[in-house]
């Protein structure tokens, strides 16, 4: 396999490390922690195969933003101290939605690999064509999603006004 | 020759070793003056640093290893390394062994993007700038690891001042990029700086010498000083309220090592306002280009440096409120406004007209912006119930 190269396996084995630990580590900071690994890990993934906007977007968002986000919420609601649930809390429910998940994953990406396996290369894509794609062809749904988000940020500024009023 | 000393040195050693290790020896060659050359400068820095704030404070500074003081760093050095290491017994070990370790790593990593002479880049990613802050915004975790795993209240407080205040000064970072890309119209830092070469008459063509590159710029290093918490946004650590921040509990080179990090942030973040704004490596005026790109990169670096000292001199240090209405209230809808105002600028005609146009849009934004900040803080002459 052309993938299977040293950086990959290594990157590979630091995100599944990451995902495991988010899931089995009993302090709930600690598992957040471990899941900013796992996202991290995937941003490299992703720069290892060449798409560098996506990569570096996964890093920003996902270890800059969501990371932060989670730690804040863990710190701010329940307390650092407290552990997070046994995984073998509900083991039904997790073993039911794990293979939903894994049989849709595993379906998209057999499908995906008889499109791509037709002998081109991987088209060469530039953050220029990135960006004209953005503002030409899918400018309807780029301002929809920044209206979203405003409406997002102003419903949290409200929410967050009323319990200050109280 | 003396322009491309370093690249010529790099091409000159690889030359020597043998082909099958030359990809090793050609990364090693490209990382390892990095990982000397920022180190020292951090060094220098240091007596800089304290010999400046003594100037300002109206006393001498460290002036007794070597001549004036100048080894003051390696006496630093020996005894942060003799020093026990301590960690509390409450501690998180392994999270508080890790923080100084990715802190440094994330330090190191913008530096790849960097252009420091001509050619004198690591990587020339297309996604350079997106590249710098994304590694940048890991440093926030690490910031917060050291501050939860200290198990120290103060330590945390430090650290959720310094993650709030990183997130809000980060809008105003990226957005007054934001101009500087679109007026480049790239993202990699090797075009942008090609794209500010060349001189009018004597002026060079760096977007700092524009309105809009101006009131960015201004805005830029404000916010890179918040980002890297320093003076007179060192609230996360600051040592009247809440000691030392996120590093109270980090003892011996550990302690180093965070200082190092924070001064390494502050270079990377200067070299990238330096690349954005002040031509990267190009000299400042046509007949200073036969001196070599990358002394003009660290004379640049260096005149940073020293206004970041000479504001860490004058200015006291903001409360929170202060801090968070300064991000959101003016930083913010300034950096707007200097988006909006490079955009205009790429499509108005050259010309007298187009600077006029400029600088009075952004002065009424400024006027506008700075009254309604001031207005709700009411500055008044302070009285005293029970001092005077």
């Amino acid at each position: 396999m052309r993938l299977m190269n040293a950086p990959f396996l290594i990157l590979a084995v630091v995100t599944l490390v990451g995902a495991c630990a988010a899931t089995m580590l009993r302090g709930l900071v600690h598992c957040a922690l471990a899941l900013a690994i796992a996202f991290a890990g995937i941003g490299a993934l992703y720069l290892n195969l060449g798409a560098q906007f996506l990569g570096l977007a996964q890093l920003l968002v996902y270890v800059g933003a969501i990371a932060v986000l989670i730690v804040f919420v863990i710190l701010l609601t329940r307390g650092a101290d407290s552990e997070s649930l046994s995984p073998a809390a509900r083991p039904v429910a997790g073993i039911v939605v794990a293979t939903a998940i894994f049989a849709i994953l595993a379906w998209a990406v057999i499908h995906s690999s008889s499109i791509l396996s037709s002998g081109q290369p991987a088209p060469q894509t530039t953050i220029r064509q990135l960006g004209a794609a953005l503002m030409e062809g899918y400018v309807l749904p780029l301002e929809v999603i920044g209206l979203m988000l405003t409406a997002a940020l102003i419903g949290a500024v409200i929410v967050a006004m009323k319990e200050n009023g109280q | 020759m003396l322009d491309q000393i370093f690249v010529s040195l790099k091409y000159w050693l690889l030359g020597y070793s043998p082909a099958a290790i030359q990809p090793a020896v050609s990364i090693l060659l490209t990382i390892v003056p990095i990982l000397l050359v920022f180190p020292v400068l951090f060094a220098l820095t240091t007596v800089l640093e304290r010999k400046g704030l003594g100037r300002i404070q109206n006393r001498y500074g460290p002036n007794r290893v070597g001549y004036f003081g100048i080894l003051q760093p390696m006496a630093d050095g020996l005894k942060s390394l003799t020093k026990e290491d301590i960690v509390p017994a409450a501690a998180d070990r392994t999270v508080h062994f890790l923080a100084p370790l990715v802190l440094l790593a994330v330090a190191f990593l913008p530096y790849a993007v960097l252009p420091m002479g001509r050619n004198m880049v690591v990587t020339n990613l297309d996604t350079g700038v997106l590249f710098f802050f994304a590694i940048g915004a890991i440093s926030e975790l690490s910031v917060f690891m050291a501050g939860w795993s200290s198990r120290n209240k103060y330590s945390l407080l430090g650290a959720m001042r310094a993650v709030a205040q990183m997130i809000s000064y980060e809008v105003p970072l990226l957005l007054s990029s934001i101009a500087v890309i679109m007026a480049a119209g790239s993202l990699s830092t090797v075009e942008i700086v090609e794209k500010q070469a060349g001189f009018t008459g004597i002026f060079p063509h760096w977007y700092v010498l524009t309105p809009w590159g101006f009131v960015g710029f201004i805005l830029f290093m404000i916010a890179a000083t918040a980002e890297t918490n320093r003076s007179p946004f060192d609230l996360p650590e600051g040592e009247s309220e809440i000691i030392a921040g996120y590093y109270i509990e980090y003892s011996g080179f550990k302690f180093a090592l965070f200082f190092l990090g924070e001064y390494l942030g502050m270079f990377a973040i200067s070299g990238l306002g330096i690349t954005l704004f002040l031509g990267g490596w190009a000299a400042p005026l046509p007949f200073l280009t036969w001196v070599p790109s990358w002394i003009w990169f660290f004379s640049k670096l260096l005149g940073l440096i020293i206004g970041f000292i000479w504001v860490r001199g004058t200015l006291p240090r903001l409360r929170m409120d202060q801090l968070m209405n300064f991000a959101w209230k003016f930083m913010l809808p300034m950096a707007l406004v200097v988006v909006v105002s490079a955009g205009a600028w790429r499509f108005l005609p050259q010309g007298v007209t187009r600077w006029l146009a400029s600088t009075v849009f952004l002065a009424l934004a400024y006027l506008l912006l700075a009254r309604g900040v001031e207005t709700r803080n009411k500055i008044a002459k302070r009285t005293y119930r029970f001092a005077e």
